[in-house]
C-alpha cells in the first residue's frame, strides 16, 4: 500500500475536477459537505450577528440601540436561524457528510443525486426564511405558540413554511445516512466495528426521520392558521392552543438530541484519537445514542408543566425527562474513564473536548433541576431556562463543531492549522461562553423572564457581563474561522494520518481522491486499536 | 425495442445491494410519511374527545355511499398496482404498463368523486373556519370537525397527486421497456407509496364516513 494512504495515486477530490459547474452539479459526498460547510458557517455568523445586537441592546434598561418590534424580531431569526440553519445541520451534513462514507469504506453516500438535492432543499428553505425576514420577519420567538403566532401581523406564514421545507431537507439527508450505514459498510466491517462517529450518526438519523415530519406538520398548521384562517388551534373556533404545544414538542425535544446527538459523535473520536485509547466501552457508548434517540421521545411533556398539566403527568414526565441523564452520563463517565492511563495530546481538538465535558455536564445537571416540576414553576420562561438549554445546544454543539472542524482538517483540506492560535481561541471562545451564560442563570434565579426588552436596573451588572462574554465569543469564534482560513492557503501540509488515529477515515489519502479509495477496503479490526502500530493497523485495513 | 442494461451505481458493488438500499429508503421513507399522519390523527382524537356531540353534526353531512365508492375505488387501485408488480417482475413489461395506467385513473376517479364531495360542502355551507363570520358559524366543535375533514383529506389528495405521478412515470418506463425483470424496484417503490396513501384513506374513511 501507498504510505500516503489509499487513493493517493489519484488527484484529490478538489482538484479532481475544476470549474463552477463541476462544484453545483457535483455528486461527490465530499464537494457537497464543503458546500453545506460555507453555508451553515454563513448562517452561524448571521445567527452570531443578531445575537450580539440582541446583547448590546440589553446592556442598557432602556433603548440602546433598536426599538421593541426590532428586538422581537431579532431574538425570533437569531432562534430560527441558530436551530434549523447551523445547529440541526451542522454536524451531520458537513462533517457527517464528508467523513460517513469514508469511516465505512465506501465510495459515496448511498444516493449521491438525493445528497445534493437536500443541499439544494436547505437553500431554498434558507432563502424563503430570508424573505421573510425582509417581509418583517416573525416576533413569536422561535417556539411560534399559538394563539399569538395565528394572528401576529408578521411573516408568520412565510416562516413556517421556510421551516417545513428545511425539514424536507433534514429527512433527505437523514434517510441518506441510514441507508447507507445498511448497505454501505466495507467487507469485514460489522455492526460492533463502526466508529462511534456513525453509531451516534445513526442515532441522529432515526430522531430526524421520525421527529421532523411531526415538526413540519405543526408549522404547516400554524402557516394555515395564519394565512388561510383555519384556526385549528384557535380557542374561537374550538381548538386548544395547548394541543399545539404538544405537537411542536414532540419533535422539539427530540430535536435537542438531534443537536447533541452529533456532538457525542465527535468527541467520541476526539477522545480515543488523542488519548490513544481504546473506548472504555465501546457498546456503552455506541447503544446510549441509541437510548437518548428512544427516550427523547417521551419527554416532551416537561415543556408544559405551566400549561394545565396534572402534577400526576408532571411527576411522569420530569422523571422520563431525567432517564436521558441516565444515558448522558453513561457517555460523560466512558470518555472520562477513556483518558485514564492514555498518552492525551492537549492539542485544538482535544482542548475543545474538555469544554465540551465541562459545559455539557453543567448544562446537564442544570436540565436535570429543570425536569423537576416544582423547581421548573419557579424557572419557567425566565434566563435560567435560556443559559440552561444554550449550554447544551451552543456549549455542547458550537464547542463539537468546533473541534471536529479542527480534526478533521488535516483530512478535508490536508493541511495544518496553526496550533499555538487555535489553542488560544480555543481558550476565547469557552472564557467568553462562560461569561455569556452563567450570569444567565443568575439572571433567572433572580427573576428576569426571556425574551423582555427591559429589566429593573439591578439586574444591570448582570446583563453587562453577560454582553461583554458575548463579544469575547463572537471575536474568539472570529479569529478560529481565520485561523482555519489562513491554514488552508499557508498551512503546512498534512500527512494522511497526522493524529496517529486508527479510525478508518485516516487510511485514505489527506485529502481523499474522487472516489474516496483506490478499492474498497477489507477492515479486520476495529477502528480503536491502538495495541498495533500503525503499519499493522493499516495491514488489518488492507486493500482488497 | 432493446432492453437497457441495469445502471450499476459506482458506489455499489452488486445490483442486489444497490435493490436492497432502494428499498430500504422507501420502507424508512413511508415510516417517515406516517408519522405526519400521526400527529393529524392525534388531533382528531384529542378534539372528538373534546366534543363528541359536535363531531357528530359535523360528520353528518359527509355522504357514506360517496366515501365507500372512493375506498372500494382505491383499493381495487392497490389490487392493479400489485398486479402490475407481480407483471413486470414476469417480464411482461406492456401489461404492467396497463396495469399501472388503470390505477392511474383509478387515482383520477377517487379525485373526480373527492371534488364532487367537496362542492357539496360548499354548497351546504360546511366549511372549515376561516370561511365562517362569527355570526353564523356552527357550535366551535362542529367548526373544528369540518376543519379536520377538509385538512386531513386535502392532505391526503396531495398524496394521492404525488401517487399518481410516480406511478405515472413508472407506467411510462414499463411501456418502453427500460423496467422488466431487470429493473423493477422503480415500479416496487412507487407500488409501495401507493400503498401507503391507499391505507391512510382506509383510516381516514372510518373516522369521516362510518363513525358518525
Amino acid at each position: 500500500m501507498d504510505p500516503r494512504g489509499v487513493g493517493a495515486t489519484h488527484p484529490d477530490y478538489m482538484r479532481a475536477e475544476s470549474g463552477v459547474r463541476s462544484w453545483l452539479l457535483t455528486k461527490d459526498h465530499k464537494r457537497i459537505a464543503l458546500m453545506f460547510y460555507g453555508a451553515v458557517i454563513t448562517f452561524l455568523m448571521l445567527g452570531g450577528i443578531f445575537a450580539l445586537i440582541l446583547r448590546t441592546e440589553l446592556l442598557t434598561p432602556e433603548t440602546t440601540i433598536i426599538d421593541p418590534m426590532t428586538y422581537n424580531q431579532m431574538f425570533t431569526l437569531h432562534g430560527v436561524t441558530m436551530v434549523w440553519l447551523f445547529l440541526i445541520p451542522s454536524i451531520p451534513a458537513v462533517f457527517g457528510n464528508f467523513v460517513l462514507p469514508l469511516m465505512l469504506g465506501a465510495k459515496d453516500l448511498a444516493f449521491p443525486r438525493i445528497n445534493l438535492a437536500s443541499f439544494y432543499v436547505y437553500v431554498a428553505s434558507a432563502i424563503i426564511i430570508l424573505t421573510a425576514m425582509v417581509l418583517g420577519g416573525a416576533d413569536t420567538g422561535w417556539t411560534f405558540y399559538v394563539p399569538y403566532s395565528s394572528t401576529s401581523p408578521t411573516a408568520v406564514t412565510w416562516m413556517g413554511i421556510g421551516i417545513f421545507v428545511n425539514g424536507v431537507s433534514s429527512i433527505m439527508t437523514a434517510l441518506n445516512f441510514v441507508v447507507t450505514t445498511h448497505t454501505l459498510r466495507a467487507q469485514g466491517l460489522r455492526w460492533h466495528r463502526l466508529p462511534l462517529f456513525v453509531w451516534a450518526i445513526y442515532g441522529t438519523s432515526i430522531i430526524i426521520l421520525f421527529a421532523t415530519p411531526v415538526l413540519g406538520l405543526s408549522l404547516l398548521l400554524v402557516a394555515a392558521d395564519h394565512g388561510l384562517g383555519l384556526g385549528i388551534f384557535d380557542p374561537r373556533y374550538g381548538g386548544d392552543p395547548v394541543l399545539f404545544q404538544h405537537l411542536f414538542w414532540f419533535y422539539s425535544h427530540p430535536a435537542v438530541y438531534i443537536m447533541i446527538l452529533p456532538s457525542f459523535a465527535v468527541i467520541s473520536e476526539v477522545v480515543c484519537t488523542f488519548s490513544q485509547r481504546p473506548p472504555a466501552s465501546y457498546r456503552a457508548i455506541a447503544y446510549s445514542s441509541l437510548g437518548i434517540a428512544f427516550i427523547g421521545f417521551f419527554t416532551w411533556g416537561h415543556h408544559m408543566f405551566v400549561a394545565g398539566m396534572s402534577e400526576w403527568d408532571a411527576g411522569v414526565f420530569g422523571g422520563l425527562s431525567m432517564f436521558v441523564a441516565i444515558f448522558s452520563a453513561i457517555k460523560v463517565f466512558t470518555w472520562v474513564a477513556t483518558l485514564r492511563g492514555g498518552s492525551i495530546a492537549f492539542s485544538t481538538p482535544m482542548l475543545y473536548f474538555l469544554w465540551f465535558l465541562f459545559l455539557f455536564v453543567f448544562g446537564g445537571m442544570t436540565g436535570v433541576a429543570v425536569a423537576t416540576q416544582s423547581l421548573d414553576v419557579h424557572w419557567h420562561d425566565g434566563y435560567f431556562v435560556v443559559a440552561h438549554f444554550h449550554f447544551i445546544m451552543v456549549g455542547g454543539a458550537l464547542t463539537a463543531f468546533l473541534a471536529a472542524a479542527h480534526y478533521w482538517f488535516p483530512k478535508m483540506f490536508g493541511k495544518l492549522y496553526d496550533e499555538r492560535v487555535g489553542l488560544l481561541t480555543s481558550v476565547a471562545v469557552f472564557i467568553g461562553f462562560v461569561f455569556t451564560f452563567l450570569p444567565q442563570f443568575l439572571l433567572g434565579n433572580a427573576g428576569m423572564p426571556r425574551r423582555y426588552y427591559s429589566y429593573p436596573p439591578h439586574f444591570q451588572w448582570l446583563n453587562v457581563l453577560s454582553t461583554g462574554g458575548a463579544w469575547l465569543l463572537g471575536a474568539g469564534l472570529i479569529l478560529a474561522l481565520i485561523n482555519l482560513v489562513v491554514a488552508l492557503k499557508w498551512g503546512r501540509r498534512a500527512g494522511p494520518n497526522p493524529w496517529g488515529s486508527r479510525s478508518f477515515e485516516w487510511i485514505t489519502s489527506s485529502p481523499p481522491s474522487k472516489h474516496n479509495f483506490d478499492v474498497t477496503p477489507i477492515i479486520e479490526r476495529t477502528p480503536y486499536d491502538y495495541h498495533l502500530s500503525e503499519e499493522d493497523a493499516r495491514a488489518r485495513s488492507r486493500a482488497s | 425495442m432493446p432492453v437497457r442494461a441495469v445502471e450499476l451505481a459506482e458506489q455499489f458493488e452488486t445490483i442486489e445491494k444497490q435493490e436492497h438500499a432502494a428499498r430500504l429508503a422507501m420502507w424508512v421513507f413511508l415510516g417517515s410519511e406516517t408519522l405526519l399522519f400521526a400527529g393529524l390523527f392525534a388531533l382528531y382524537a384529542a378534539y372528538r374527545v373534546m366534543y363528541p356531540a359536535d363531531f357528530h353534526q359535523a360528520l353528518a353531512h359527509n355522504d357514506t355511499v360517496l366515501g365507500t365508492v372512493n375506498t372500494v375505488v382505491l383499493i381495487t387501485s392497490s389490487f392493479t398496482v400489485a398486479l402490475a408488480v407481480h407483471y413486470v417482475r414476469e417480464d411482461k413489461s406492456r401489461l404492467a404498463a396497463l396495469l399501472l395506467g388503470l390505477s392511474v385513473a383509478f387515482g383520477m376517479t377517487f379525485l373526480v368523486v373527492k371534488f364532487v364531495e367537496y362542492a357539496d360542502h360548499i354548497h351546504h355551507h360546511a366549511l372549515p373556519a376561516g370561511m365562517y363570520t362569527m355570526a353564523n358559524a356552527p357550535p366551535a366543535g362542529a367548526v373544528m370537525g369540518q376543519t379536520l375533514y377538509w385538512f386531513m383529506t386535502a392532505l391526503h389528495g396531495l398524496h394521492v397527486v404525488a401517487g399518481m405521478i410516480m406511478l405515472g412515470v413508472a407506467a411510462i418506463g414499463c411501456a418502453r421497456r427500460r423496467y422488466g425483470r431487470h429493473r423493477f424496484i422503480i415500479v416496487e417503490n412507487s407500488g409501495l407509496y401507493w400503498h401507503l396513501v391507499d391505507i391512510v384513506w382506509i383510516f381516514l374513511w372510518p373516522l369521516f364516513y362510518l363513525v358518525k
